[in-house]
């Protein structure tokens, strides 16, 4: 066994040396999210006399926070905005990839090979932006809910690692049911869905931190501001610098500084996911590999 | 057509009728629609213009090849593509590595986690985060520079500068998540060997080059080709949220052309015959890049 062999001193410096390097990365990680969160909770007071940015607070300053949550409709519009496209979203998202997967994991199925081919093509050649802009325009979905989610509804990769989870699933199963009398709807509901259940929700999740994180689609096919997601409300006020009273925040006599306002957006619009993902995390990660290994 | 088997199957069909006219509908008539690169089309016409408007041949690719802009917006994708692969894509694998090296597993699990974590984030809050620790007033970056001593520099707005921001972001991005496969890779190597290399009086450095680099080659040699495939993607919405006109002498990429000639300008024709230049391009890379990883390693992506 390895481990019965006493280290010598330069594996231990081996060691110490990959721990630094790694506690670097790490921080280079943190630090500007640290940054950012440390910045939202500083008061007028403190920037101007420390500067607009600050790695630890002198005292935590919810006045961006409160301006943004409490005096504003515009951040818990944009939360109902995101929050519907995650879930109405990523449902939509499920049914249609796993029907389509299903049918086409089915080995007997006459034509499935030109129905694959058909969906394959679509993964190397596009319209572009163009051309889909004008298609989505001309539907009259444009400032509509339907525009957040009709894009992308199914997405041929993970229809395929869905395809190849079905195709995985032993015959025998449905050959017993079949013996038993069992339909074929039966069969898909009774025990290929519960036995699917896995790999639909690691597609899920795939699919609903894709909708989280969207933020493209929205800024061009929405310009109604009621419609507008958090991550597009966000961009708009964080990168392209829009005023305060086109983010429908109530005017304020002593305003927080601008970058603390900033800071608590994008604080307010990442803490969804940052507490949801160490639990997402694995299923991701096994999900890709899936994805990667066969596809 | 065998029709017997069709009703037997009939319910499949069903089933898989909706997915069907999602593709037909959103990625099809899209497909079609890139006739319009071939003709000219007023974007006050809607869609019927696709099949009134005038064919005017390759005038629009041939506006675009002539144009300043070709040589300018082809450099910029493929350069910064290019170094996004030559700083990116060792990161990952020096990643895996040192983390492979690592016998602490719950050390090894924190800074994974901590490593995954930019890539579950969106892209406006990475440029928004890089936005905020690049700015003059009082940015991360700069107070660093102020407190020794030097002058603030306005970043996102210099065109030295620009690339080595999407790049690095680039690298923060993606370097955890892209060492996963690696990692998994070498889960995968016979242990043994490693025992046999430290009776031989391997060090770690060695047994390194030796045995755990050699036990990824197939991965790396896989998600490198993939790579060059996707050479003509070099980051298109990043690029859209940093970049500024004072930067776009090196920071504007085809995808960023197409979205102003088409949906500022409205130029819809002539943009679509630039995003179809580069699709196709794209096409025969994706399609050289599956034929290669065949050919080396008997499994493509299809």
């Amino acid at each position: 066994m390895a481990k019965t062999i006493k280290p010598t001193v330069g594996e231990r410096a081996f060691d110490v040396i990959n721990i630094v390097l790694l506690v670097a990365l790490s921080l280079m990680f943190l630090i500007p999210f640290l940054s950012v969160l440390s910045t939202s909770f500083i008061s007028n007071a403190e920037s101007m006399r420390r500067g607009a940015f600050v790695l630890i607070p002198e005292k935590l300053d919810f006045a961006a926070y409160d301006l943004l949550l409490n005096k504003g409709t515009l951040i818990w519009t944009a939360y109902k905005i995101t929050l519907f496209k995650v879930v109405v979203g990523t449902f939509l998202n499920l049914v249609f990839t796993s029907t389509l997967a299903y049918g086409l994991s089915r080995r007997k199925l006459p034509g499935r090979n030109a129905l694959v081919f058909f969906i394959f093509l679509t993964m190397i050649f596009h319209g572009g932006l163009i051309p889909t802009y004008m298609l989505m325009d001309n539907l009259g979905v444009k400032d509509t809910l339907l525009a957040l989610i009709l894009p992308g509804l199914v997405s041929a990769w993970n229809l395929f690692i869905l395809r190849n989870f079905f195709m995985s699933l032993p015959e025998e199963l449905e050959e017993s049911a079949i013996m038993d009398g069992a339909s074929p709807p039966v069969i898909l509901w009774k025990i290929v869905i519960p036995l699917s259940m896995p790999a639909i929700a690691t597609i899920g999740l795939f699919y609903a931190v894709h909708h989280w994180n969207d933020w493209f689609g929205a800024s061009i096919y929405i310009n109604d501001r009621s419609l507008l997601p958090v991550q597009v409300v966000m961009r708009n006020i964080v990168l392209a610098g829009v005023a305060q009273n086109e983010t429908m925040i109530e005017y304020v006599n002593d305003p927080p500084p601008a970058q603390t306002l900033k800071s608590a957006i994008i604080i307010i619009s990442t803490v969804p996911i940052l507490f949801v993902y160490p639990f997402i995390q694995r299923f991701f990660v096994k999900g890709m590999m899936v994805g990667s290994i066969k596809g | 057509m065998n029709w017997a088997a069709v009703k037997i199957n009939r319910f499949y069909y069903y089933l898989i009728i909706p997915g069907m006219l999602y593709f037909l509908i959103f990625d099809y008539i899209p497909m079609f629609g890139v006739i319009i690169a071939f003709k000219d089309i007023s974007p006050f016409e809607g869609v019927q213009a696709i099949f009134s408007g005038e064919w005017v041949g390759f005038k629009h690719f041939v506006r675009f090849w002539n144009s300043y802009y070709f040589w300018n917006v082809m450099s910029n994708t493929l350069i910064i593509s290019l170094y996004k692969l030559l700083f990116g894509f060792p990161a990952s694998i020096v990643l895996a590595l040192l983390l492979n090296e690592l016998r602490f597993v719950v050390f090894k699990r924190i800074v994974q986690t901590i490593s995954y974590l930019p890539h579950f984030i969106s892209t406006v809050v990475v440029a928004g985060l890089a936005m905020m620790i690049l700015s003059t007033d009082g940015g991360l970056v700069n107070a660093i520079l102020v407190f020794f001593g030097k002058e603030p520099v306005h970043f996102l707005g210099s065109p030295e500068y620009f690339r080595s921001i999407l790049v690095i972001s680039h690298v923060w991005q993606t370097i955890g998540w892209g060492s996963i496969l690696y990692l998994a890779a070498m889960s995968g190597i016979d242990p043994g060997l490693y025992e046999a290399a430290r009776m031989d009086g391997a060090g770690r450095f060695r047994q390194m080059w030796h045995i755990t680099l050699p036990g990824i080659t197939h991965v790396v040699v896989i998600l490198l080709i993939f790579q060059i495939g996707g050479l003509l993607n070099a980051g298109f919405e990043k690029v859209l949220l940093l970049y500024s006109p004072s930067v776009y002498e090196v920071a504007d990429i085809i995808d960023t052309y197409v979205y102003r000639e088409g949906l500022l300008r409205l130029n819809y024709s002539f943009a679509t015959a630039v995003g179809l230049f580069k699709n196709v391009l794209a096409m025969f890379l994706i399609l050289g890049a599956n034929y290669l990883a065949k050919k080396m390693n008997q499994t493509g992506i299809w």
